[in-house]
């Protein structure tokens, strides 16, 4: 289909034709200041809305602003389309916007080969090819034999193109990622038109700023139609998805529409206690945002008094929730043992990040699973579920408050930066048809004991300030298993760690059934959990295709885990847990079944790509 | 409604024994606690609030097992955070009169992080921290109000450590309400605590606490009945800052304190001089006082500084418009969306 070696910048084809392919790969790579993110952003929305399933990964430096050119600032925006459904962003871009050469160098590994490289060739100076580490210049030294290159003075063509904007020049050359982004428009077949009316839209106090950027796009889109630079036109057909109306969104964008929704069917004030952290401080700048549905965000001074202040809401009544990433959670510990011993609900959210200490702050990892389940002090069970999608935080954040409410425990989420950056479509659901979340502060005083249970799920009565003849003392030590007041008593002590264990564990009966793909024996059983689903899922769809006898399990709860797993894995010959970590799920899955499993694991700060799942599953399948 | 609510018994009747909850109270027999406990419990009906919209907040320490000895709602915390815990809870409930009680070492040390965004937020709450200069609970270590020089358990030759002052502290966290009692002076304590609940906004008062098992003394020269009228500057919005027998307070021109004599003989200085307290005066003024310590100065007691700005809770709920049953599909269908047939 490509031809390699070959330099597209001949004229002179006639009629560009229109190829259909399934699916398609793009990646945007620049200065951190290139608006890289907002191109992509720009060109998802474009594709969703054209009816293609999409899915992306958005990768930037942890540095605001590193010096221009440099390797450090190298910002990055995968968009994977298609035509059928797909679940990750993919892995190799086919097409590869580099913006500078700093850009080319830290992007080239992955692009297939013979995909196409768009070069912006305007900066390709002397001083950029050095701080990129290139001795010679890559578009002129055939290093880039095996890709069709097409290099654009970008950066010249936007000047040239605003010529007689009243624009600074500095403000001129911020339009060039538009330029990119109109070029790649018209390779795709994306309407123009649609793109100018959002950035009429996105720019309409600043119409000199709107203009501009539509000149600029436009100048991209006719360069594209007029060079003919891309032989053939590709389009990508609407993926079938189920009927319905659909939006993209992030999965941190995913979770809070969750809580909001939570707070919502429960009838109740939400309450979030945050300090900024990433890869989760969207978390808290989107909730601030809807005080008009109920929700208070409060910027606490430092991680324990964002969980602190929450646990204060959780016992005046309130939805309270805390966001925070890996390091702070590590200081959460202690408050999280607070609000399980004095049992309280409240949904904690870790979006995991590269660790240990400050690690790779803008990187995904899953390594906070042992964490989540060990990281305190005491016998201190709390339940903890994992999103496996963008779009799934939604259904995550309602599971979540509605165990918290139900059997009064802190909960924690976990999410990671994958997930919390990255995009999918979204099926609206019918908000009347989602169910109730049922509340019940307790009112009357006859026989009131503070940690009395249901029999059910071993709750106790949420009793609130305010309420006539309720007064009690809550605290940190241990308590009465039917007063609450403190008691040393060894027995009791016993009996009430034994009990808030159990029903930690009852929360089983709320499960429903196992995320299992496949069929129900087989040769090897692909286990993984959170934001690596896309991944398995499509690596064991491709190798049942091959004709292996692969599954998939995926565990959604990770504290309790599924009393099914052990029967499920027992029925494969092997068993491979695939983690962004060293193997966490591996320990607990081990201890639980008592089954061997081998581990595939990986902390380089990306997700996993499909073939590499595949190439490792396929050394069981050989044997 | 058409019908009136009877008022609760608790509205109504409520003496100080209903605010004593039914747990034995476990200090050690003479500490100072019990004395503040007393005069709290004896404030409590004066409050004319029902006992279910009163919240004691503690940290860890000694004090903070305050809240089990109150029958209102309580939470005995974890060390340091209660002002941030007491902060979520003011912020979700408003309607709540909130209480934070707090230690030196839980206040100043772990939690002092906390104690200062309460104050510089102006949270609604009441904040009393109870200063015995010593850590009680884990058995006589120095605190970070302990003096110079202190020799505990864990500074055998003498700690070599600044304390910090509570009310300067308070000050520098632009603090609205800041006062100071004494554990045994229970009526002084009372009404500086009723002017504490009756401000609008955070309040801080720091109760000299005798610790007689650890620190014993460690206030005796405010508390003896024969120094204490020598060494105590009782503070009196509108009066003069006079103290002892005929001695006042003037202020120079480098902003220092001088103790002089009143009177209107040869050495001696009249009472027009001498210094007029004023609650509301600016933060200098107030500084100055929180300076003033024993033994180059008498202790001041009462309201060292007040100013009536909005709370951060309030200004919060003049923000938020709450709202029931809001739509949940307009929420979901924002920004762009598409349809699949």
């Amino acid at each position: 289909m490509v031809q390699a070696g070959h330099q597209l910048m001949e004229t002179g084809s006639q009629n560009t034709e229109t190829q259909f392919v399934d699916h398609v790969i793009i990646r945007f790579a620049g200065d951190s200041g290139d608006g890289i993110q907002l191109t992509g952003g720009e060109l998802t929305k474009l594709a969703a809305e054209s009816g293609n399933d999409i899915s992306t990964f958005p990768d930037y430096p942890a540095e605001i602003r590193a010096p221009a050119g440099s390797l450090a600032g190298v910002s990055g925006f995968q968009l994977h389309f298609s035509s059928y459904s797909i679940h990750t962003p993919g892995d190799a871009p086919s097409v590869l916007v580099a913006m500078n050469p700093a850009a080319l160098r830290t992007n080239l590994k992955d692009l297939t080969i013979g995909g196409v490289l768009v070069l912006n060739s305007g900066t390709f100076t002397d001083a950029n090819l050095k701080k990129a580490g290139y001795e010679t210049n890559p578009q002129d030294d055939n290093s880039l034999k095996d890709y069709r290159v097409l290099s654009v003075d970008i950066s010249k063509m936007t000047s040239q193109t605003l010529t007689d904007s009243q624009l600074s020049n500095k403000e001129k050359l911020r339009c060039k990622n538009f330029f990119a982004l109109g070029l790649i428009l018209w390779a795709y077949g994306k309407d123009l038109d649609r793109q100018i009316e959002t950035i009429n839209k996105k720019f309409a106090t600043r119409q000199l700023l709107a203009d501009a950027n539509i000149a600029v796009l436009k100048a991209g889109y006719h360069f594209g139609e007029t060079t003919e630079i891309f032989s053939v036109v590709q389009e990508v057909k609407p993926a079938p998805l189920d009927p319905g109306i659909y939006r993209n969104v992030t999965g941190n964008e995913a979770l809070c529409l969750g809580l909001i929704t939570a707070g919502q069917l429960a009838k109740k004030n939400l309450f979030l206690g945050a300090y900024p952290i990433t890869p989760a401080s969207d978390i808290l700048h989107i909730l601030a945002n809807h005080r008009d549905m109920g929700v208070t965000t409060f910027q606490a001074e430092d991680e324990i008094a964002a969980i602190s202040a929450a646990i204060g809401a959780a016992f005046g009544g309130a939805i309270a929730i805390t966001s925070s990433s890996g390091p702070g959670i590590a200081l959460k510990g202690e408050a999280i043992g607070l609000a399980t011993i004095v049992e309280l609900p409240l949904v904690i959210i870790n979006v995991q990040r590269g660790g240990p200490s400050t690690g790779l702050p803008t990187k995904t990892e899953q390594s906070d699973l042992l964490q989540a389940m060990y990281g305190r002090n005491g016998e201190c069970p709390i339940p903890i579920i994992a999103s496996k999608t963008p779009s799934d935080n939604f259904k995550t954040a309602i599971d979540a408050v509605r165990i918290a409410i139900k059997y009064m425990t802190p909960i924690m989420i976990l999410s990671d930066g994958y997930l919390a950056n990255g995009t999918e479509p979204w099926r609206i659901p019918d908000s009347k048809k989602l169910q109730p979340i049922n509340v019940t502060h307790r009112t009357d005083p006859e026989n009131f004991l503070p940690y009395q249970r249901n029999t059910e799920t071993l709750a106790r009565d949420w009793a609130i300030p305010g309420t006539p003849g309720l007064e009690h003392r809550i605290g940190g030590l241990e308590k009465d298993a039917l007063t609450g007041n403190v008691s040393y008593d060894p027995q009791n002590h016993e009996a009430m760690c034994r009990t808030r264990a159990e029903k930690i564990t009852r929360i089983q009966q709320d499960m429903g059934a196992v995320d299992f793909s496949g069929d129900e024996t087989g040769d090897l059983l692909l286990i993984g959990w959170g934001g690596t689903y896309g991944a398995l899922f499509q690596a064991t769809q491709k190798l049942r295709k091959q004709g292996h006898r692969v599954s998939h399990l995926h565990v959604r709860y990770i504290n309790p885990l599924h009393p099914d797993l052990g029967k499920i894995m027992s029925k494969f010959k092997n068993r491979l847990v695939c983690e962004l970590n060293l193997g966490q799920l591996s320990v607990l899955l081990r201890n639980e079944t008592l089954l061997s499993m081998d581990g595939y694991n990986k902390v380089q700060g990306h997700p996993f790509s499909i073939n590499e799942l595949c190439t490792e599953a396929e050394k069981y399948l050989k044997a | 409604m058409t019908t009136t609510t009877p008022a609760t018994p608790s509205e109504s009747v409520l003496t100080k024994k209903d605010f004593a909850s039914n747990q034995d109270v476990r200090w050690c027999p003479g500490c100072g606690d019990y004395a503040i406990l007393k005069a709290v419990q004896g404030l409590m009906p004066d409050l004319g609030l029902p006992r279910e919209d009163i919240v004691f907040i503690s940290g860890i320490g000694c004090s903070s097992r305050f809240p089990y000895y109150m029958n209102t709602y309580g939470f005995h915390t974890i060390h340091g955070r209660a002002p941030a815990i007491a902060s979520g809870l003011k912020i979700a409930r408003p309607d709540l009169s909130v209480w934070v009680v707090t230690g030196d070492g839980d206040g100043l040390s772990i939690g002092g992080n906390h104690l200062l965004h309460a104050l510089r937020r102006n949270m609604n709450i009441n904040i009393l921290l109870f200063n015995n200069q010593i850590y009680g609970l884990t058995k006589g270590q120095y605190s970070p109000t302990s003096e110079i020089g202190k020799k505990t358990k864990s500074t055998p030759e003498g700690s070599v450590d600044r304390p910090v002052n509570p009310l300067s502290f308070a000050l520098g966290a632009n603090a609205t309400f800041i006062g100071r009692g004494v554990d045994v002076e229970i009526k002084e304590l009372q009404a500086l605590m009723k002017q504490a609940y009756d401000h609008q906004g955070g309040s801080f008062v720091e109760i000299l606490q005798n610790c007689h098992v650890f620190n014993d003394g460690a206030f005796s020269s405010v508390t003896n009945r024969a120094t204490k009228s020598d060494n105590q500057l009782k503070l009196t919005h509108g009066e003069p800052l006079l103290f002892g027998d005929n001695k006042g307070i003037t202020i120079s021109n480098d902003c220092m304190p001088h103790i002089v004599d009143v009177g209107d003989g040869a050495n001696q200085t009249p009472l027009k001089d001498i210094v007029v307290h004023n609650e509301q005066g600016n933060t200098t003024y107030a500084f100055m006082l929180s300076q003033m310590r024993h033994p180059d100065f008498p202790v001041p007691l009462g309201v060292l500084h007040r100013q009536d700005i909005p709370s951060y809770d309030a200004l919060i709920q003049e923000k938020s418009h709450a709202q029931r049953d809001v739509d949940l599909q307009k929420l979901f269908t924002a920004g762009s969306t598409w349809t699949v047939s």
